[in-house]
């Protein structure tokens, strides 16, 4: 092979390489860390696994923060105004999170329905509305139209 | 009147550009003297009525002007006078002003810095720089006027998100904006290069420190949004990967990869085609940058209120800048000739498994960061994606690299053998076996993750450092450095920064101790052997806010380390909370704690309390990383006049690309 063909060999076979791994590391880490958002309306429906962790999202009702104890355990209710999900989270709530607010909450449904979170997300900016929960909210006006 | 006259300027800036856009790069195609000739006046007018618009509406926010909406919408007449400067590109509208600001800036700089550079190649640069910004004026003017007036006019401003009144964060934008628009002067000589045809060693030597230079700012920009949201409490720490984040990072790993790109195509005139791409990339990655952060279709943490439609504007100037240079490449590249010929164990080759991991990792964090919205369009439903599929593909694609920059930085162009290199890089590997080995003695418990993550990153300094040593040959060591030129130092810090980078990230993951715990006034935690004591909070009114102080005082063996006071406060006007760590930074590690919410009438606060072990190596290997590119971009070579030495051809007469 002249130098140059050998280079080009080289190049290629690096690539192939290197994209291969890549894309089967790739793969098999999107299997395994794809989150699935599910609305109150899909959770009361059954569409949303029961051992496994996904995001639910919605409003938090008025007059539904609840402390128990007096450590960070926080129970709270979320809807997409028509249908309601309990919540319970220990641990710190972002600076945003209020009543009224749009939230997302990562987590697992226990046996009781009630979905323990491990992590609570609200947005900077108080105009803003996570466009998960925009889009479950719009779902959910349009099915109490029919 | 100075909103309108802001507009003006704005609008005679527009013009200018469309004329910038058009004229010279027609002239250099003609070889037209005068058209070409209009190119340098042409950027500096540009830049003249950009600045004024720029100007004023820095002058409406001094002067509480509140019938200007945007400065209604982002000012307060209560608010710090650094915060009213920052908040000029607090929002949409003058963020993108700013983004023209600096474009503008970057056209006027290569004018002044590129005396070397041939007329007829400045005017194309020009030209294609002065697209850029007529679509970025254009954006501006029809879709997001910073100067439009508000009737009624309102008394008072509805203030700057809280969020964004913070030092760091007020500088973060200009730093990365720097970064992202200044890929584009890269893009703009590669473009340029790919219509004469003129893809030689020069154009290479021209381009490297545009893009070294606005990758620094681009290092330092990513740098200081990590630390801001290390201390701004629910923003999911130092990096998080999220989309908006991922959108500054694509184009930091592009560039790094197109730096290297750069240099071996430059010194050895290989890699001609595939460095051009790079420089469209880097480019296309941060107008995709811009597009994920400004239109909001993907879910962030860090987004903003934002508007489809602007969205839209992006992603059309997106396609046709990345639809028209690979059109452009498509039909060139074939006639492009790189020098053939290195072997594998070369500098060459080590530069091309930097290149192929960098790329490989950019395309995987671009995957991640899409995916959600191909599922999203294919109707599958939302999902997001979480940062351990990052970390799963960061990491194994990232420990070679650091191990092959290691063994390319000692390696000689063009053809090297293992034999020679054998014995530095036994010594170097036996030593950083060593180093990193002892190094997790020292902490709390021993980590074989923070062994090997200490060999790595010392591996990354020892060798940056032997190379330097190299150069010093025995006998006149101070005169072999002094005369080491400016782009072997920088390549030595930046490396360097790669390892404290590195040890930072590791050490910080594993060693950090984190408690979230409810405090009545007195009580006490130990961390570590560290002692946190929480004395109560205060009440303390701020400039436009009101803050509930909390003390905390940290102590070791009796002996008080630090005082901290995290804060708690309320924006009046937006009634936004905030929370402000109270943090004593350190070498080794900071004392970190932050206050949650109040739990009961008694005084018990939902408090955090950290130890972030070597949490400032992160940012102390990222400004390393910088300083070397700014010093590398300084190198006496780029100023002076390029002589056309013997083995290079020609490139007036001898062009390197038929077609």
């Amino acid at each position: 092979m002249t130098p140059l063909r050998r280079q080009r060999f080289i190049l290629v076979g690096l690539l192939v390489l290197g994209v291969s791994i890549a894309l089967g590391l790739a793969l098999l880490a999107l299997r395994e860390n794809i989150n699935l958002f599910f609305s109150p309306t899909q959770v009361k429906a059954g569409e949303a696994p029961q051992q496994a962790s996904f995001r639910l999202g919605g409003m938090v009702v008025e007059g539904s923060v609840q402390r128990p104890d007096a450590d960070l355990s926080v129970e709270f209710v979320l809807t997409d105004t028509v249908e309601q999900v309990t919540v319970t989270y220990k641990g710190f709530l972002p600076d945003l999170f209020r009543e009224g607010q749009g939230i997302v909450a990562q987590g697992m449904l226990n046996s009781n329905g009630i979905f323990e979170a491990k992590q609570v997300l609200a947005k900077h900016d108080e105009n803003y509305m996570p466009p998960e929960v925009a889009d479950a909210l719009k779902k959910a006006k349009e099915m109490g139209l029919k | 009147m100075i909103a309108e006259l802001g507009l003006l300027a704005l609008i005679i800036a527009f013009c200018t550009a469309v004329v910038l856009g058009i004229v010279p790069l027609y002239g250099s195609t003609q070889r037209h003297s005068i058209c070409i000739a209009v190119a340098r006046p042409a950027a500096w007018v540009q830049l003249v009525f950009v600045s004024i618009a720029y100007g004023c509406l820095t002058y409406a926010f001094l002067d509480n002007d509140f019938s200007v909406s945007y400065v209604a919408h982002n000012s307060n007449s209560k608010l710090p006078l650094l915060y009213k400067i920052s908040g000029v590109w607090g929002a949409h509208e003058g963020s993108l002003l700013l983004w023209v600001l600096i474009l503008s800036g970057w056209t006027g700089a290569v004018t002044i810095f590129s005396r070397t550079v041939p007329e007829e190649m400045i005017a194309k640069v020009l030209g294609i720089l002065g697209l850029v910004s007529t679509g970025f004026l254009s954006f501006i003017l029809f879709t997001s006027n910073p100067f439009a007036r508000q009737f009624p006019p309102v008394t008072e401003g509805r203030d700057l998100n809280p969020l964004l009144q913070d030092p760091g964060l007020a500088i973060h934008p200009p730093m990365l904006y720097l970064g992202y628009v200044g890929f584009s002067v890269v893009f703009a000589f590669a473009i340029a290069a790919l219509i004469t045809g003129r893809l030689d060693m020069a154009w290479a030597r021209w381009s490297r420190p545009w893009t070294t230079t606005a990758w620094s700012f681009l290092t330092v920009g990513i740098a200081l949004g990590s630390w801001w949201a290390y201390y701004e409490l629910g923003w999911g720490g130092w990096w998080f990967w999220d989309p908006v984040e991922n959108a500054s990072f694509m184009p930091w790993l592009m560039g790094t990869a197109l730096i290297h790109s750069l240099a071996a195509t430059e010194k050895r005139g290989v890699f001609k085609a595939w460095t051009v791409l790079l420089a469209v990339f880097a480019f296309s990655l941060s107008l995709l940058g811009t597009f994920l952060v400004r239109s909001g279709v993907l879910t962030s943490v860090h987004a903003f209120a934002s508007d489809p439609e602007r969205g839209l504007f992006i992603l059309i100037f997106l396609i046709i800048v990345v639809g028209g240079s690979l059109t452009l490449y498509a039909w060139r590249a074939p006639g492009i000739r790189s020098v053939p010929g290195f072997n594998p164990v070369s500098r060459e080759g080590a530069l091309l498994i930097n290149n192929v991991l960098l790329v490989t990792t950019t395309a995987t964090v671009l995957l991640g960061t899409l995916y959600p919205l191909f599922i999203d369009a294919l109707g599958l439903g939302k999902i997001s994606v979480g940062p351990p599929y990052f970390n799963t593909i960061f990491i194994p694609l990232t420990v070679p690299l650091v191990i092959a920059m290691g063994f390319g930085a000692l390696c000689r162009w063009k053809k090297d053998t293992f034999a020679r290199l054998r014995a530095d890089l036994s010594i170097l590997l036996l030593a950083s076996l060593v180093a990193g080995g002892i190094w997790p003695l020292a902490m709390n418990h021993y980590s074989f993750a923070a062994a090997s993550a200490g060999t790595l990153g010392c591996w990354a300094v020892f060798t940056a450092v032997r190379g330097l040593w190299i150069r010093a040959t025995p006998g006149r060591r101070w005169r072999g450095l002094v005369q080491t030129p400016r782009s072997y130092w920088g390549m030595t810090l930046a490396h360097s920064g790669i390892g404290i980078f590195v040890i930072g990230v590791a050490f910080t993951t594993i060693y950090s101790m984190e408690k979230d715990l409810s405090m009545a006034p007195g009580d006490r935690i130990s961390v570590g052997r560290y002692e946190y004591q929480f004395d109560g909070v205060q009440n303390l009114p701020g400039p436009n806010y009101v803050a509930q102080t909390g003390t905390v005082i940290v102590s070791r063996d009796g002996r008080t380390m630090a005082r901290l006071s995290p804060q708690r406060r309320r924006y009046l006007v937006q009634q936004m909370p905030m929370t402000e760590a109270g943090i004593q930074a350190g070498f080794w590690g900071d004392f970190y704690v932050s206050l949650g919410e109040r739990l009961d009438d008694s005084g018990r606060w939902a408090v955090r309390v950290h130890y972030k072990a070597f949490i400032r190596w992160i940012w102390l290997g990222a400004l390393l990383m910088a300083a070397g590119g700014l010093l590398a971009a300084s190198d006496r070579r780029y100023r002076t006049v390029v002589r056309l030495p013997t083995r290079e051809p020609a490139p007036q007469t001898a062009p390197d690309l038929t077609g």
